[in-house]
């Protein structure tokens, strides 16, 4: 069983964001120095995906996106099969053949994953079919961003889940971006919600920083979605505060827009108010990052050790 | 041997994959109206209508034979794949690659094309090359109810996505089909004619063709082997390489345009891996390279016709003669 939000240690919760912004920083330092391929990072977004993923079930699947790794790190992936994956060598996930796009861990339910913006969506009700059909008890989970929500696939992908009463939880994180292209210059509505009300499918937007409303209302959705055996549309209203790809300057980015969501950065937000609940003094928070940074710098280590694919292997696993 | 239509055939293999595997389901547009007899046997969940979107119908399809089900959608005419390109050519065709082997994807996928309707370029275009140069996929085109039967009921089995056309001309031509445990594997590709002089490879329709020009061609003294692909990935080149050393010549038919076309990579196999043996030049006949038209005389004179292959296949052997 799924525990109740109010059992699930906020300072779980943080521990976990800090794992993912130490990841994306690492990241973000070793593509500057042109050790490690730049990715789609997460950060500022930690909140949307750790508020989620804890809502879920062990029998629960996911599919995700370009933009995964705080899926997948709140999911339980190990950073330095992560990191090795992103690296391109043999002890990657997926044996260096995806990269950082298209992470999928079987073991951990993330399924699928493609970087075809949009694919997800065109995957999710096939998913939640076996589901149904293989009479497994867990419900499907299909991150997408608002950029997919653009996609042909999102609206094919919506009406179908709901013709078909499929169980799928689609979580759309609004992050404002599409590549470089702002969202009010892309889409016709402001919100996704409001296209997948148009579905007849239940949706609703939270506060993508702030994890413990992200976590209470996809505890809901969730279970609404379990108890329907229908879809559910949860918007994640959130920021990309670093840019689409690294290297990114972001000389396109409104710096008032970022600065106010800079303001908001999900994980101050979290700490500060543990601090403030007394949960957390500040050298414990401070201990807390540093167990994450050094989590992540012993993942980059085991990384750079891992050997990368022998070329006679360039064309294993094309067919079954 | 019960003798029935292409399309007949195609639903007895489905009768028999659905009783022998339940995981095997199958959608489309209007599946569930045609193939009713399959919604009575098997249930509404089974044999399911789908809304007019075929981007959704094959991405769902990757997304079940991906984690657990064996599905078949009928996407009907070959052009309307073009909105299913995504689904079929990147998550069918690559994510099991892509994700180090995590994933298969059984799948079958199902449409028309050809000659036959005058429906003109956007009912029938014969894109099968599309999905032999995309990797992780099979592709097959049978030429007779048999082996439309067999190879289905291989397809289903296999655990990789097929992409499975049926030529509109051939749909309704009935032939002798085995009843029961019919399997044609896929890969091989079956000789149906035995000959010393010349071999005429094809596939579909124009298999046919090939037959006819041998007939004519044999009452000239040139013994012609006729070689039917009937699976365009993985190609049999051991049948076709075996008769070409033993013939010296070869004409490659296909409806489909010559640029570019599956009878181009058979050319290029057999300059590679048989020039020695040659004793004329690798001949391929095909459409042109432009849409088909829906005028019935365009339409036909799109696909190479009997007397035009058995020309060619004369003018070969001549030429080794002189
Ligand atoms: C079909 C397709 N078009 C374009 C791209 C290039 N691209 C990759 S991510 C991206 C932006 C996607 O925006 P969104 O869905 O909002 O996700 P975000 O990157 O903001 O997380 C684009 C345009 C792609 N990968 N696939
Ligand atoms: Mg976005």
């Amino acid at each position: 069983m799924t525990p109740a939000p109010h059992e699930i240690d906020p300072r779980h919760l943080l521990e976990q964001m800090l794992l993912i912004r130490a990841y994306e920083e690492a990241i973000v330092a070793g593509s500057a120095a042109g050790k490690v391929p730049g990715t789609c990072t997460s950060v500022g977004q930690e909140a949307a995906a750790v508020g989620v993923v804890n809502a879920l079930s062990g029998d629960d699947l996911i599919l995700t996106n370009h933009r995964s790794a705080g899926h997948l790190l709140a999911r339980g992936a190990n950073p330095g099969r992560l990191l090795a994956e992103v690296m391109g060598r043999r002890d990657g996930y997926c044996g260096g053949r995806s990269g950082s796009l298209h992470i999928s861990v079987k073991e951990l339910g993330v399924v699928l994953t493609s970087t075809i913006v949009g694919a997800e969506l065109s995957l999710a009700p096939g998913v939640a079919l076996s589901q149904t059909m293989l009479g497994k008890p867990g419900i499907v989970v299909c991150f997408l961003g608002d950029g997919a929500a653009c996609e042909g696939s999102f609206h094919e992908s919506l009406n179908l889940a709901a013709l078909w009463n499929l169980p799928i939880l689609y979580v759309c994180e609004n992050n404002h971006w599409q590549a470089f292209v702002h969202r009010r210059e892309a889409m016709s509505r402001e919100h996704v919600a409001t296209w997948a009300q148009s579905y007849g499918i239940p949706a609703s937007t939270v506060d993508g920083n702030d994890v413990s409303a992200v976590l209470t209302a996809a505890t809901a959705a969730a279970a609404q979605v379990r108890a329907s055996r229908r879809p559910y549309l949860l918007e994640t209203w959130t920021y990309r505060t670093r840019g689409h790809f690294e290297p990114d300057d972001q000389g396109y980015v409104d710096p008032a827009e970022r600065d106010a969501w800079l303001a908001r950065d999900p994980i101050a937000l979290c700490r500060d108010r543990l601090v403030a609940a007394g949960s957390l003094d500040a050298a414990g928070a401070t201990a807390l990052a540093a167990r994450a940074a050094d989590h992540i710098a012993g993942a980059l280590a085991f990384a750079e050790a891992s050997p990368y694919p022998a070329p006679d292997a360039l064309t294993d696993n094309v067919y079954a | 041997m019960p003798a029935m239509t292409l399309y007949d055939a195609i639903g007895a293999a489905l009768v028999e994959e659905m009783r022998h595997d339940p995981r095997v389901l199958v959608f489309g547009e209007g599946v569930a109206t045609k193939r009713h007899d399959l919604v009575q046997e098997f249930g509404a969940l089974r044999v399911r209508n789908t809304p007019l979107a075929e981007g959704i119908i094959a991405g769902t399809a990757v997304g079940a034979a991906g984690t657990g089900l064996r599905p078949v959608i009928d996407l009907l005419f070959a052009p309307f794949l073009c909105y299913a390109m995504d689904e079929l050519v990147n998550s069918a065709g690559k994510l099991r690659f892509m994700s180090g082997g995590q994933f298969s994807f059984p799948l079958v996928t199902l449409a028309m094309t050809g000659a036959g309707w005058g429906v003109g370029a956007q009912h029938n275009h014969n894109v099968e090359a599309w999905f032999v140069h995309s990797p992780g996929l099979k592709v097959v085109m049978p030429s007779n109810p048999a082996d439309a039967k067999g190879l289905l009921k291989a397809a289903i089995r296999d655990d990789n996505p097929v992409l499975f056309f049926l030529d509109i001309g051939l749909l309704y031509q009935p032939g002798e089909v085995p009843a029961g445990e019919h399997i044609v594997p896929l890969g091989q590709a079956a000789v149906l004619r035995e000959g010393n002089d010349v071999t005429l490879v094809s596939y579909g329709k124009t298999v046919h063709g090939c037959l006819a020009a041998a007939e004519t061609l044999a009452a000239q003294g040139i013994a012609a082997e006729v070689i039917d692909l009937r699976s365009l990935k993985p190609l049999d080149e051991a049948a076709i390489l075996a008769s070409v050393t033993r013939t010296g010549r070869l004409v490659v038919v296909h409806e489909a345009n010559r640029l570019c076309g599956i009878g181009a990579e058979i050319a290029a196999l057999v300059a590679e891996k048989a020039f020695a043996r040659l004793k004329a030049p690798i001949v391929r006949l095909g459409g042109p390279d432009a849409p088909v038209a829906a005028s019935y005389p365009l339409e036909q004179a799109f696909v190479p016709q009997a007397a035009a292959i058995a020309t060619a296949a004369a003018t070969l052997c001549q030429r080794q003669a002189t």
